[in-house]
């Protein structure tokens, strides 16, 4: 039976290797009773486990019923089907970054970042920007090669776009933290659209980052790569810097050089 | 369990921090705002929109500032136009809204005057009978032990909403907030009617607020017992809604002295005029105010900046008595927001907490959840909230507004508002007493770090006192925000009082002992 470990294939795993077993809990819009109970093993069954058992429902009120549900999952995934879109960098340190940008710049690398349109988070674009940084990691302020302009929360689209220009930026940082109704994905398709119609389409580097962003979205919105939960200053730096060099290569001070 | 405190700080942190808010208190009284006198107007009964759903309180008021006469106060012009007209007060807001009626200051302003008292003596009745209305169910319903469980809900939808309320009243609620929708704080205006389209939350409107009341009023009889309801009136609308909040028997509003000028950057002497009235008003309402100090705690480190918590609450209770408002009305915020990472962070959080409970002996504390550590990990999350939860017990904490594992995720579900209520029910039946029979280590650590954060908070207040509150502000004090006196949204709503500004609320609402004074 168990030869995952040759072809590769998993399924989840309870106490032994390919038992299938997952746990998961739910609410049905029904009063807690029998029927209610097999409504839920039956749904179970229908979501793709085998052997499920309800080994919890509660009543919640008079008309909703909480279900905890055990069962074996049928399915299984072969690992070497799988690819992740995800950006290419190579993670650098505070002091390679600044010397990377010192040695291919030869000027600061300016990055603008904002939390868009109705959002009001500041925390994390300001993990990522602030010299204080988050969990230990500094902020972008605090790197002796980058001029940092944190613009907060709530910065509507067209005025990001023209301090974009305005700071002759690099690199823009946007962060999205609400997600009802995808409000981030209207959000960012917004400024794309801005970012599109000032020309901005080619040299700018601009990164989206938030906890519900991956970077397969970002990239589908047209965003160079998207950074979510756990992220910190110096992988942005280092995936911005690198892909500086992949579009300009190294060409010290002459690249928009006669800036100070 | 109690902390020993020099009550000669406590005492001391308190006298600057009266000084500080009197300070802002007599400049704000020089001026009046557009939302004041909109207040002013729905309280008199104004209501309903135009053709383009602009409130007609935002219509007069405009009007009035296009003729110049906002500094007297909306009341003298429109109560001598009722007057002149012969007009009640909807038919002479929808003639000032279409255009056939331009208010003047009146000719007989003694008649004005008597006239605009008497409509804010209707509107004292309405209120006051709302506030007879809420003790008679009270004293019917079951007692509600403290910490009360403090539950939200937000779906965008009031019908949506009034499903989970039932649903989390019929779990164990005791207090119902209907979250707005994002970024209502940043209107100019109370959007109208019953509505079902909103992002992270519920506009607040007045059929709103009344609907979710009469939703919450039959579920509660159901149940025998009576269903607190909360809103916001935070925002650039804070005296209008919470004119709402009266006239619809709400029970509890966040209404934070600062907190829109510094989450929301709303301008800050707009904020300041604006907190007065709309306190005056919660506090005659009889509604218990929740702060805010907890927000700091999201953007600033929740033990380097223990102390800003303290210092703000002491001014937000400073404002609120300046407003009327007697120490059993005031729910000073805070939270339990340490990193779990830190060691022995659970011994700071009950220090806060304890300091708290002492310093504010008989305000109804509200205590708010882990939320910026939450994370994707639901089952740890779970965990987090039983601390919060057991901190709570131990120090009597009176509102308890209950964390939700999924806080990182999502607004909640309705099974997480359950397994937040079975939660909170667990650790508060089974801590019970636990508070009265443990005692705090002399010296030790806890009272050691209490003692540290009450040292700051001081010294934080004399610096304020030193400078002035808006200083302060400008150096970002709170929060680590920093925001400017002429800066923000909403200051071109900011109006000098003329000579002879009147407005006849804080003579009706506001205690003898306060009347007199600047307002
Ligand atoms: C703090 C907080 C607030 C504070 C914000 C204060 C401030 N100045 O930021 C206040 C109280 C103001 C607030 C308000 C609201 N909030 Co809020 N809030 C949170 C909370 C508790 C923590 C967020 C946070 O600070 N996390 C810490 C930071 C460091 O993490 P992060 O943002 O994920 O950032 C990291 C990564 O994602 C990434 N990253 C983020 N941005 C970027 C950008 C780039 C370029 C890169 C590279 C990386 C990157 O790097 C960061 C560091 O690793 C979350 C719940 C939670 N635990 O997540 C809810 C939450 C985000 N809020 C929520 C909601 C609904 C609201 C409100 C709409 C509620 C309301 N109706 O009023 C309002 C919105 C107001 C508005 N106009 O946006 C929901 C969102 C639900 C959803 N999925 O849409 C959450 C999830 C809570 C919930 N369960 O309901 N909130």
């Amino acid at each position: 039976m168990s030869n995952s470990a040759k072809t590769n294939i998993v399924r989840p795993y309870g106490d032994t290797l390919d038992d299938g077993r997952v746990q998961m809990s739910f609410t049905l819009p029904v009063p807690h009773s029998e029927e209610a109970k097999e409504a839920a093993r039956q749904l179970a069954l229908k979501m793709g486990l085998d052997d499920p058992a309800v080994v919890h429902a509660a009543p919640m009120g008079p008309d909703f019923t909480l279900f905890v549900v055990y069962g074996q999952c049928r399915h299984s995934i072969d690992m070497d089907t799988i690819t992740v879109d995800q950006p290419e960098f190579e993670v650098l340190d505070k002091a390679a970054i600044d010397a990377l940008i010192a040695d291919s710049l030869g000027r600061k690398l300016v990055v603008v970042g904002a939390c868009i349109e109705t959002d009001a988070h500041t925390v994390g674009i300001d993990a990522i920007m602030n010299a204080k940084g988050f969990n230990g990691h500094k902020g972008l302020e605090s790197y002796h090669e980058v001029r940092a302009v944190n613009l907060g929360a709530q910065v509507d689209s067209a005025d990001l776009v023209r301090r974009v220009i305005a700071e002759r930026a690099d690199v823009l940082l946007v962060s999205q933290v609400v997600t009802q109704k995808d409000i981030h994905v209207v959000n960012l398709r917004r400024l794309r659209q801005e970012l599109d119609r000032a020309g901005l389409g080619q040299d700018l580097i601009v990164v989206a980052g938030g906890p519900r962003i991956t970077h397969e979205l970002a990239r589908e919105l047209g965003y160079d790569a998207g950074f979510g939960p756990g992220s910190y200053a110096e992988d942005v730096a280092s995936f911005a810097m690198q892909e500086w060099l992949r579009r300009h290569g190294h060409q010290r001070g002459r690249q928009r050089g006669e800036r100070p | 369990m109690k902390l020993a405190l020099d009550q000669s700080r406590i005492d001391a942190a308190r006298a600057a921090a009266a000084r500080i808010a009197r300070a802002v208190h007599a400049e704000a009284m020089t001026r009046t705002t557009v939302a004041v006198e909109r207040a002013t107007l729905r309280l008199f009964g104004l209501d309903g929109v135009d053709v383009d759903y602009v409130p007609l309180p935002n219509r007069v008021v405009d009007h009035l500032a296009a003729e110049g006469l906002l500094g007297h106060g909306a009341a003298l012009p429109f109560a001598g136009a009722m007057l002149e007209h012969g007009l009640d007060v909807q038919a002479l807001g929808e003639a000032v809204a279409q255009g056939r009626i331009t208010l003047t200051l009146p000719r007989d302003i003694p008649a004005a005057r008597a006239k605009a008292r008497a409509l804010a003596q209707t509107a004292c009745a309405r209120i006051r009978a709302n506030v007879a209305t809420r003790e008679d169910k009270l004293e019917s319903a079951a007692l509600q032990r403290t910490p009360w469980l403090y539950l939200i809900v937000a779906t965008g939808n009031i019908y949506e909403d009034i499903t989970q309320a039932r649903a989390a009243a019929q779990q164990g609620a005791d207090v119902i907030a209907v979250i707005r929708s994002t970024g209502q704080s940043l209107l100019d205006y109370v959007p109208y009617g019953a509505t079902t389209e909103g992002f992270g939350g519920t506009y607040a409107t007045q059929e709103n607020f009344r609907l979710m009341r009469a939703a919450l009023d039959e579920v509660g009889d159901e149940l025998g017992r009576y269903i607190r309801l909360t809103n916001y009136c935070s925002g650039l609308c804070m005296p209008e809604i919470a004119a709402m909040g009266a006239l619809e028997r709400l029970d509890m509003m966040l209404n934070d002295a600062m907190y829109g000028i510094i989450f929301r950057d709303i301008n800050l002497q707009r904020t300041f005029i604006d907190q007065f009235f709309s306190r005056m008003v919660n506090a005659y309402a009889g509604i218990i105010i929740n702060t805010g100090e907890d927000n700091y705690l999201t953007t600033a480190d929740a033990y380097e900046a223990a102390h800003t918590v303290l210092a703000s609450q002491l001014i937000n209770e400073q404002f609120a008595a300046l407003s009327g408002m007697a120490p059993e009305l005031m729910g000073l915020g805070h939270a339990f927001e340490i990193n779990p990472a830190l060691e022995n962070g659970f011994l700071w959080e009950l220090a806060h907490a304890q300091l708290v409970r002492q310093v504010f002996p008989d305000a109804p504390l509200k205590y708010m959840p882990p939320t910026k550590y939450m994370t994707g990990n639901i089952f740890k999350g779970h965990v987090q909230d039983a601390l919060f939860n057991a901190v709570g017990a131990m120090t009597g904490q009176h509102i308890q507004l209950l964390g939700m594992m999924t806080e990182a995720i999502h607004t909640p579900f309705l099974q997480d508002r359950f397994l937040g209520i079975e939660n909170a029910r667990y650790v508060f039946d089974t801590m019970r007493d636990l508070g009265e029979e443990l005692s705090i280590t002399p010296g030790g650590r806890i009272e050691r770090r209490a003692q540290e954060v009450l040292a700051q908070a001081q010294a934080m207040l004399e610096e304020i006192e030193a400078i002035g509150l808006p200083a302060a502000i400008g150096r970002g004090q709170f929060a680590d925000i920093a925001r400017q006196s002429d800066g923000g949204k909403g200051l071109a709503g900011v109006v000098t009082r003329a000579e002879g500004y009147f407005n006849p609320f804080p003579e009706l609402m506001l205690p003898e002992s306060l009347e007199g004074g600047p307002a």
